[in-house]
């Protein structure tokens, strides 16, 4: 039997893919009995989905342009 | 399961034969070196620094770095990790030199407060269901990005490398400098971290919402 410990300790790895077969057994048996954990297992693997878009976190406006600008600088200083 | 996701961000094979032709002479391949990077770039630096102009002042410096000593980088399919390190440590050295009169450390511990007895998360709310009706788009996004940035700077980090960059666990080792036991501690901490941050978000039920995020329901029940 597994706790909620457990089973919060092994969240991230979890999500990962990266325990046990065992361990993942043991894990989504006491999910599925666990309201608890399965709402903190649901709602953090539905954050890290949103995280990975890539229009979470954007970059400014014009900042590709600057950063290319200075490029730009670099290569005419190392040209004269 | 996360690795559904697909991993966009992996340029590094394609470096290679531009960092030949840079140190060949052809300095204008610069440009597209690091094109597929930039973005990434800029988000680390500004996960360390919270301040536009200031990260792209360390992007910049990071770039001057890359630019002059690219000859240097012995193994040329790793020039992301190499780069990203490069942009890390010129936007700690910014950190410093622009907090050195605050509190918050850079390194800071993973000593959350809950010491070494489980409390487990802080709040257990189900909020799977779904975000307050107000939440648009826009304003999910900006809850994220404001719930990162109220916590610490080593778990903004490893969140960044790890969730958002979707980096491998041996590319955020090297950036980090740290071991795998590490990443994992850290990451598994900023995971439960950032839910807890973002949990006064989410309240009232409106499915609707995240059906429309980008063709799928993320708060649906998960398979299993």
């Amino acid at each position: 039997m597994v706790t909620c410990k457990t089973i919060i300790g092994q969240l991230s790895d979890y999500l990962d893919g990266n325990v046990s077969a065992e361990m993942r057994d043991k894990i989504e048996r006491h999910l599925r009995g666990c309201r608890r954990c399965s709402a903190v297992y649901d709602s953090t693997r539905k954050m890290l989905v949103i995280m990975g878009d890539e229009e979470v976190f954007e970059v400014p406006e014009g900042y590709g342009t600057r950063l290319h600008s200075f490029v730009d600088s670099l290569v005419a200083k190392g040209k004269s | 399961m996360m690795n559904e996701q697909v991993n966009t961000a992996d340029h590094g094979t394609e470096a290679s034969p531009l960092i030949q032709r840079f140190l060949a002479g052809e300095q204008d391949v610069f440009h597209e070196l690091i094109r597929p990077f930039e973005r990434m770039y800029y988000r680390q630096a500004f996960s360390i620094l919270r301040n536009q102009q200031d990260a792209e002042d360390a992007v910049q410096q990071a770039i001057v770095r890359l630019f002059t000593r690219l000859d240097q980088l012995k193994e040329t399919e790793r020039f992301k990790q190499w780069s990203m390190r490069i942009v890390q440590n010129e936007a700690k050295l910014l950190w410093r030199k622009r907090r050195q009169n605050q509190f918050e450390s850079i390194d800071e511990s993973e000593d959350d407060g809950q010491g070494g007895t489980f409390r487990g998360p802080r709040d257990f709310a189900d909020w799977r269901d779904l975000p307050s009706e107000a939440a648009e788009k826009q304003e999910m996004r900006a809850a994220l990005a404001r719930a990162v940035e109220s916590l610490p700077a080593s778990y903004r980090e490893i969140l960044l490398l790890r969730d958002v960059e979707q980096l491998n666990m041996a590319e955020t080792m090297e950036i980090l400098g740290v071991s795998e036991a590490t990443v994992k501690t850290r990451l598994h901490r900023a995971r439960l971290k950032l839910r807890e941050a973002l949990a006064p978000t989410f309240g009232m039920p409106q499915p609707s919402f995240w059906e429309r995020w980008k063709g799928m329901n993320p708060w649906s029940p998960a398979r299993r």
